[in-house]
């Protein structure tokens, strides 16, 4: 196993924690969990009571947000010992998008 | 038994479907097959290649189990709002966990970690620490795939299978002696290729019930106006029994519990397990994507409680138990509204939705045996194909044990079972969960976290009492803050707002973990070794760095 270890202390360091701001979004769901907003029950919409069909409206919200994030931080580099290899799967990866 | 009250054609409809899902369950041992099944990354983990489709309907399959068919609608059924937690929960799930378990896909790739304590013991290079998440693990599946049965039983006596006693029971046995033989032999491959099937009867019968029903019933307006009414009526306590929006006492309750069962849910190791047989970050990354489609369906079905509610759906009296069993609520309804060839189908979705997870709640439950307690204790020198034998041979234990579990518990309590697992559960978030970006916990912390986190926990669940099923201890997760004391001192008395047990645990749990690190650390002792770098939680697919699997 891990017979190659990233040469550099610079370049573990930054292998440890990626910070971007593109995962912010994912915070964004929990706003459902702050029930006294939507614990209403007009407008109705199909018969459903507000606090229903608004629960029921973070499901795509959520797709969209976790969905953002993952297009959106494709390009991160996956660590590989050969530095070619690398840009072979990134490649890849961008002739599907 | 008497078989005068059977459901001929819908027993015939669901046998069929049973029967197609058991040879398929024979079949899976050769479907995509290595070079051997003796070995735990091919019978424990699919090999660790399944990709995108696979993985989708396996996790689905997984995660959303007979208790979402069974148990979420009988709990709005009976409480209202309340029951609707489940939506949230499977909505703030994937944002939760998308960026940790990469991370966790990724480190147990380069070094063949199975299971979490494998990763753990890796992380912090401690037995003991290893051997507690472990076995934490095992305790907490144990009640989770129980509750399988129940979903499995409630559909069986809805058909007219409802005898006393051994008998009762019998059928169970029957149906889990199949599922018990076919995982023996094909490991996890069999729950992921009848999980397709599973999950495409689950989308039908749901999608035509939530249409049908509500048209039939005089549409969802009416049934909500209704079951607010019905729900009104004063229950056991003399309160109302519910309602159907959140109470001034109940939301705090409402978003703990979504959020608490959130960040429990992958520390099962049954989730895990799928996850870590994808084949590489992608798989998982899309399908954080595309499972909220099972969460929608969740939801949807979850409000079939007020359609039973407002048909005036009763639950059946359990023959063996002789009270009424609300998780017969669902199938009731399908059986009076559906003919019985529709409802024999849907009752096989339930019927087989509960076989998928239990097969994998048990292949993760035999896993941990073999991999954290068996290697780790009994033989250290086991070969992996003793280790696949090994766990082959758990994996009926745990499921012998699962029957016993519904022979000898009352099944009305089998949610309140499953919350009291993800209390359980939650407490080793500090050492699976944040030991995934960063050491800063100490071993000491983390030990002194999980003991003070399980202690208070049951402490809790013990004094709340349950007047509905006339329990004065252990009936539920909801606890008052009046209730919540340290050490005599009651910050919150007078308040009758609830709260979630396993949050208030895993915040004991968390402080005392940062305690005990400071003082640790303090004292110099030693924080074990640790055999993962930081690049190896970034690994992909295609990094000659990652572990061959099966490698002997």
């Amino acid at each position: 196993m891990a017979s190659g270890r990233p040469s550099g202390a610079d370049r573990t360091k930054s292998m440890g924690l990626r910070w971007n701001a593109w995962n912010l979004l994912l915070l964004v769901p929990l706003a459902m969990l702050f029930t006294p907003m939507l614990n209403m029950d007009a407008p109705r919409v199909f018969g459903l009571p507000f606090f229903y069909w608004s629960q029921f409206a973070f499901v795509p919200l959520g797709v969209i947000c976790v969905g953002l994030v993952y297009i959106k931080t494709k390009d991160e580099p996956v660590v590989t010992d050969k530095p070619d290899h690398l840009s072979v799967d990134d490649l890849d990866e961008g002739g599907k998008a | 038994m008497s078989l005068d009250n059977v459901q001929w054609t819908e027993l015939i409809v669901f046998t069929a479907l049973f029967l197609v899902v058991s040879v398929m369950g024979f079949v899976a041992s050769r479907w995509k097959a290595g070079d051997t099944l003796e070995h735990l990354d091919e019978w424990g983990l699919g090999g660790r290649k399944f990709g995108s489709w696979i993985t989708w309907f396996l996790v689905g399959g997984d995660l959303y189990t007979a208790y979402t068919f069974v148990a979420v609608p009988a709990l709005i059924f009976g409480a209202g709002a309340m029951g609707f937690f489940a939506l949230p929960y499977t909505v703030i799930l994937y944002p939760i966990v998308f960026l940790p378990l990469l991370r966790m896909w990724s480190v147990s790739r380069v070094h063949g970690y199975v299971t979490p304590a494998d990763f753990v013991k890796g992380r912090y290079g401690s037995r003991p620490l290893a051997l507690i998440i472990a076995i934490t693990g095992i305790v907490a599946t144990m009640p989770y795939i129980a509750l399988q049965l129940v979903g499995l039983e409630a559909v069986l006596r809805t058909m007219g299978l409802n005898g006393s006693g051994f008998l009762g029971h019998l059928p169970l046995f029957v149906g889990f002696l199949i599922l018990a033989v076919y995982t023996y032999q094909a490991g996890l491959r069999a729950p992921a290729l009848i999980a397709f099937v599973k999950d495409t009867l689950i989308y039908i019968v749901i999608l035509v019930a939530v249409i049908y029903l509500p048209a039939k019933l005089g549409g969802w307006s009416t049934i909500f106006d209704k079951s607010a009414e019905l729900l009104s009526a004063p229950g056991a306590n003399g309160a109302p029994k519910g309602s159907t929006l959140l109470t001034p006492n109940n939301q705090l309750q409402y978003a703990t519990l979504a959020l608490g069962s959130a960040l429990a849910l992958f520390l099962y190791p049954h989730s895990l397990t799928g996850i870590l047989a994808s084949k590489g970050r992608n798989v998982i990354k899309r399908n954080m994507v595309a499972l909220p489609a099972y969460s929608l369906l969740l939801g949807l079905l979850a409000l079939l409680g007020y359609v039973a509610l407002v048909s005036g759906a009763k639950p059946i009296t359990n023959a063996a138990t002789g009270r009424p069993d609300t998780n017969t609520i669902v199938p009731v309804l399908f059986d009076q509204q559906f003919s019985g060839w529709f409802a024999g189908i849907a009752f096989a979705a339930i019927g087989i939705g509960a076989l998928v997870p239990a097969a994998i709640m048990s292949i993760a439950a035999a896993n941990l045996w073999t991999r954290n307690i068996y290697k780790e204790y009994m033989r250290k020198d086991a070969t992996p194909k003793q280790e696949a034998k090994q766990a082959k041979l758990a994996s009926l234990v745990v499921k012998f044990g699962a029957v016993l579990f519904i022979v000898f518990v009352d099944p009305q309590f089998s949610i309140d079972l499953q919350l009291i697992g993800g209390v359980i559960i939650l407490q080793t978030l500090p050492t699976v969960a944040i030991a995934l970006y960063t050491r800063w916990f100490h071993i000491w912390g983390l030990v002194s976290g999980w003991i003070a986190g399980m202690a208070y926990g049951f402490w809790l669940l013990y004094q709340i009492p349950n007047p509905a099923a006339g329990k004065a201890h252990f009936g539920g997760s909801a606890l008052t803050l009046d209730k919540l004391t340290f050490f005599g001192w009651e910050p919150f008395a007078g308040s009758k707002v609830q709260i979630y047990v396993g949050f208030v645990a895993l915040l004991v749990n968390v402080v005392v973990a940062v305690l005990v690190t400071f003082l640790a650390r303090k004292l110099r002792k030693p924080n074990g070794v640790d055999e993962t770098s930081p690049a190896d939680y970034h690994a992909d697919e295609g990094d000659p760095r990652l572990k061959a699997v099966a490698a002997h």
